[in-house]
């Protein structure tokens, strides 16, 4: 009797689609051993740990192909009714997700490994963040993207402490938790308030749902409930105003950390934006629209503008982070204007997506390479680069370009489809935050190209030159601490010490990073020469394969 | 030939500089010779095909596209890897194949500090893909990033190698023509959703591709749609031009920048911007253009009085000429103003005309510059005595720039003031007459402003510091080569106008016509009452649109 109450006699086992679910499995092995070989090998794992966890991300890619070949795209995944569902989207985010991740550990390997840092549990917990950014491609009702969101932000909260020695780490920790957590609750209530209405927490139920789809007696819980959601995930892609944790999180986090929390994370933040923008609350554009036209503008100017005033590189790319989330959010805001526009918007926002990360990652590549000699995040470090440091100058000019939205850099297609999408809908509100998104991408080449004008048009840096000998023979602080260089207060004359586990000599660049800046400048370019190698990837949709 | 130019001319002309850059980068900075000589080669190669597509041009059909290559590119949004030439881009793209050359011969021993010859010639071949690009291009997307490809390596040639006041030059010239050219771009887009192009016999209705936009696709726009777009792509073109009073950026532009770079912009760069307006921004938008046109020749009319008038107030020879080439576009833009095929005639001989003879003058300001190590034209003097030989050329390029009959600046200036007498019908006459007026004391201004830089500077006796300079000496080898084509061409076009006209007349007129359905843009343009006439063709287009 008992266990019939519990529901366990009436209990059937719910088919299960191993194939459709296999990157998440594999994953979670490549995981799972990770974890094992480090119990079992403790420091003597260090060798091979980073060299499992490249392997693993690439192993990944295998299923996300094989199921691209056995035509998910044509006919979606439903699983766990209606849950979890894997289509071209979902795939394509997979996809996305695993390349950055590999592209995060090429430039962690002698990153963690030089720093002193504990090297063997920072894979196992990104392979575990990323895990769940992979759930949260595919998930489409409330209780999975929650689940899904803990699970990638957990580690993440870890992974930004990761540098336990050092005072600025900790703070970047304990503040990207508190405001994480935050950002949870206010979601949370928001979903309990929208299942309150519609009864269902898959996505298409509550689309479908009377509460949501005639907009009668519960409208203030429904507006209640729809704003709290975004604003969760405004937290999460760091738009202007819940972007203030962004640049002391960025700063404090070891590079390749701010790295991957500036590209994946927030990569993650909008597919669940845009699976609820689209799929849940899909009849209530005249709630959404509004408020993400308010954030899309609000993130672009306002994170510009702060980015101009910005002396520490690291702080700069947090702020320009947050303009370019409001490019992002842009062509949501006018998504629900027609399917036709809605579905321009989901390609916009991918494709921005996917240059994004290969530009981003590529230009925190450079600053770690960078910082690596000169010891600093400081702005002026980066003068006369072009003398001292030509190729890396040269390579930081193609991400800064395409950050800028120059062609032929990638970025520039971007920035088009983004332009794109919002003409399209051929109404007032789309052509004003088009004309905002004009101006804000030139006020944006204001700092990005005041860093290229540093590069190419100033004196070498002087402290690069003198400090790292001098330092060298000094060898690590006190304590053993080793701060990250590029997190250097701006304003100290003073460079950080370099630590003692360097193995390449500092002005040699490590083989995994200059894979790392090989990948992504690559990518940049061709996604810029030739967009249609994007273009065609993220012509997908999110309204049509859905049931209901 | 023929079939190979047909199908890879035009593609190997835009590139040929840009895989010369490739190679350059892979060649070590020590070898300096083969960095040289491959930059040289590279150009000389692109000029070469230059040279072949010339021989290759069927003069009777100038108005029509050549050497067309159509290939897909982004199939998503229907843009299109479109190139082809017309009479009125031939001239500009020969321009452009033979400054750049002329560019290199010139720094091939004096690069300009600090040196480093490998990224300078790099930058220039960039630069020069970048242009020949932007005159081939026909799909407004691939116009667009040509366009903007332009942009990165003007500014970092500034800021480098520019002069004390570089940084703030550079960034400057960087942020107006990018504010500008964003704004075109969501222009581009909004004539992509708007236009039809089944209206101009292509299968899909959205394009980008530029023969059907100017060739009626735009018809069934809605005027203040149509004004809207306009304004759009006025700031994106006028700032490139640069139109008062988005000016501001060019005389610091060109007073900082190395020699050959101020050549260059003079000659090539501010052409995209008045090239935009001929091939875009009128054909594309006609009835928009009718609209604008009296701004525009206002606009025009201003920059000439002010540009001249701002050339009496400088001391800097070089500033002088930047603001001299803001009167000189004036002309050109009062050209296109007045909508007829005369008036746009007018524009595209001056284009070229002010390209060659700015360009030359900035050469010899910049090898003045290298002999008396200033331009501060009240500490110049005397050069005539001096450099007998560099004075000539320069007195002859005042005369060819204050537009004496004769040399190639005349036939910019003065059709482009006949013109404005009788602009289009759907324009106001008594405006344009004014314009008319202004505009021919604008020449007058000219011959003030150029004559007395000239007598600043080449006439009286040399001062004191500069009287026995062991630096002033005449004329040198490599400014024979690179200033004899251009010399040449300013008299042979001044005297032989017909070269030219003969290529954009038919070209011109093809790009008034705008045909479609229900009449052809021009017979509205030339008709008093040319608003209705539009508005009958629009109603008369959704009408067929709607069977």
């Amino acid at each position: 009797m008992a266990l019939d109450v519990l529901g366990v006699v009436g209990f059937i086992r719910p088919h299960i689609d191993w194939h459709a679910l296999a990157p998440e499995l594999t994953l979670l092995g490549v995981g799972a051993l990770l974890t094992t070989l480090d119990v079992l090998l403790a420091e003597r794992g260090r060798n091979i740990t980073p060299v499992l966890a490249g392997l693993g991300m690439l192993g990944v890619l295998v299923p996300i192909f094989t199921l691209l070949a056995a035509g998910v795209v044509g006919e979606p995944r439903v699983l766990f009714g209606g849950a979890y569902v894997v289509d071209g989207f979902a795939l394509l985010l997979k996809g996305l997700f695993v390349a950055a991740g590999y592209v995060v550990i090429l430039m962690s390997t002698h990153y963690v490994a030089e720093g002193d840092y504990w090297g063997n549990e920072y894979y196992g917990l990104m392979l575990s963040s990323l895990l769940g950014m992979v759930v949260m491609s595919s998930a489409r009702d409330l209780i999975s993207i929650f689940v899904a969101l803990e699970l990638l932000s957990i580690p993440a909260y870890l992974l930004a402490t990761w540098r336990k020695r050092d005072l600025r780490s900790n703070e970047a920790g304990v503040k990207y938790y508190l405001m994480g957590v935050f950002a949870s609750a206010i979601m949370l209530y928001g979903m309990s308030l929208l299942f309150g209405v519609s009864g269902s927490t898959i996505l298409s139920e509550i689309s479908a749902s009377p509460g949501l789809s005639s907009g009668s007696a519960s409208s203030a819980v429904v507006i209640l409930g729809v704003v709290f959601v975004i604003v969760g995930f405004a937290f999460k892609v760091s738009a202007f105003p819940f972007h203030t944790w962004a640049p002391d999180v960025y700063e404090g986090s070891p590079t390749p950390i701010t790295a991957f929390l500036s590209v994946a994370s927030k990569t993650a933040g909008f597919v669940a934006l845009m699976a609820l923008v689209y799929v849940g609350f899909w009849e209530r554009s005249n709630v959404y629209g509004p408020l993400l036209w308010f954030l899309a503008a609000a993130s672009m100017t306002a994170g510009n503008l702060m980015a101009l005033r910005q002396k520490n590189i690291v702080r700069l790319m947090a702020y320009s982070g947050v303009a370019q989330a409001g490019f992002m959010i842009a062509p949501l805001a006018i998504a629900g204007s027609s399917t036709l526009a809605a579905d321009d918007a989901t390609s916009a926002v991918l494709t921005y997506l996917v240059i994004y990360a290969a530009m981003n990652l590529g230009t925190f590549a450079v600053i770690m390479s960078v910082a690596r000699r000169t010891r600093t995040g400081d702005v002026a470090s980066y003068n006369g680069l072009f003398r001292t440091f030509p190729a890396m100058a040269v390579v930081m000019t193609i991400f800064l370009a395409s950050l800028a939205g120059i062609p032929p850099a990638g970025g520039w297609f971007a920035k088009f489809v983004v332009f794109k999408a919002l003409v399209s809908a051929d109404n007032a509100s789309g052509y004003v935050l088009a004309a905002v998104a004009a101006v804000n991408a030139v006020i944006a080449v204001g700092y990005y190209g005041k860093i290229a004008a540093r590069m190419w048009f100033e004196k070498p840096w002087a402290a690069s030159a003198e400090a790292v000998p001098e330092v060298a023979s000094v060898g690590v602080s006190e304590e053993g601490a080793s701060p990250d260089p590029a997190a250097a207060a701006p304003l100290s004359d003073s460079t950080q010490p370099i630590p003692a586990m360097v193995r390449t000599p500092l002005n040699l660049l490590p083989f995994s990073l200059r894979a790392a800046l090989t990948i992504t400048s690559l990518a940049t370019l061709v996604f810029g020469i030739l967009p249609f190698t994007v273009s065609t990837l993220t012509d997908v949709s999110l309204l049509s394969p859905f049931p209901g | 030939m023929q079939d190979f130019l047909n199908g890879w001319g035009l593609t190997l002309v835009t590139f040929v500089p840009m895989l010369g850059a490739l190679v350059l980068l892979a060649i070590p900075k020590r070898n300096e010779w083969s960095l040289k000589v491959v930059a040289l080669g590279s150009s000389l190669l692109a000029a070469l095909i230059g040279v072949f597509l010339l021989s290759w041009f069927d003069t009777s059909r100038a108005g029509d596209l050549q050497f067309v290559v159509d290939k897909p590119w982004i199939e998503t949004i229907n843009s299109r890897y479109i190139m082809g030439i017309d009479g009125i881009s031939l001239p500009l793209i020969l321009l452009t194949l033979l400054v750049v050359p002329l560019c290199i011969v010139y720094s091939f021993d004096h690069f300009p500090e600090p040196r480093n010859p490998k990224s300078f010639l790099t930058l220039l071949l960039i630069l020069q893909t970048g242009m020949v690009g932007t005159f081939v291009a026909q799909d407004l997307i691939l116009f667009f990033v040509f366009f903007e490809i332009v942009l990165l390596p003007m500014y970092f040639m500034i800021g480098v190698w520019g002069g004390e006041n570089r940084r703030y030059a550079s960034i400057k010239f960087f942020l107006y023509t990018l504010f500008g050219s964003a704004l075109m771009l969501i222009s581009f887009l909004a004539m992509f959703f708007l236009a039809d192009g089944t209206l101009a016999g292509l299968d899909a209705v959205r394009t980008f591709d530029m023969r059907a936009l100017s060739g009626g696709a735009t018809a069934a726009i809605a005027r203040t749609s149509q004004v809207w777009i306009f304004a759009g792509m006025f700031l994106g073109f006028g700032v490139k031009v640069p139109m008062f009073p988005f000016h501001t950026w060019l005389p610091d532009a060109h007073t900082e920048a190395p020699t050959v770079g101020s050549v260059i912009l003079a000659a090539v760069l501010l052409k995209l911007g008045t090239y935009g307006f001929v091939r875009v921004a009128v054909p594309m938008l006609p009835e928009a253009a009718a609209a604008w046109a009296p701004v525009i020749g206002l606009l025009a009319v201003i920059g000439i009085i002010y540009g001249a008038l701002g050339c009496l107030a400088q001391r800097d020879m070089k500033r002088l000429i930047a603001f001299s080439s803001v009167a000189h576009m004036g002309f050109v833009m009062l050209g296109i103003a007045t909508l007829t095929p005369f008036g746009v005639n007018a524009a595209v001989f001056g284009m070229v005309a002010h390209g060659l003879i700015t360009g030359m003058l900035f050469f010899l300001a910049g090898s003045m510059k290298e002999r008396y190590h200033t331009l501060e034209m009240s500490r110049l003097g005397g050069l005539l005595k001096q450099a007998p030989r560099m004075g000539w050329m320069l007195g002859f390029c005042v005369m060819a720039s204050l537009g004496l009959p004769g040399l190639a600046g005349f036939w910019g200036e003065f059709p482009a003031i006949l013109a404005s007498y009788s602009p289009a019908a759907i324009l106001h006459q008594g405006v344009f007459r004014a314009y008319m007026v202004i505009a021919a004391v604008g020449t007058v201004l000219a011959a003030g402003y150029l004559l007395w830089m000239l007598q600043k500077t080449a006439f009286g006796k040399a001062r004191k510091e500069f009287a026995n300079s062991p630096d002033i000496k005449d004329v040198k080898r490599h400014e024979y080569i690179s200033w004899a084509p251009l010399l040449v061409l300013i008299v042979v076009l001044g005297f032989y106008p017909r070269l030219l006209h003969e290529a954009t007349d038919p070209a011109v007129r093809e790009s008034l016509e705008v045909p479609s359905i229900a009449g052809s843009a021009q017979d509205c343009l030339d008709s008093d009452d040319g608003w209705t006439c539009f508005d009958e063709r629009r109603t008369e287009i959704k009408q067929t649109q709607g069977n």
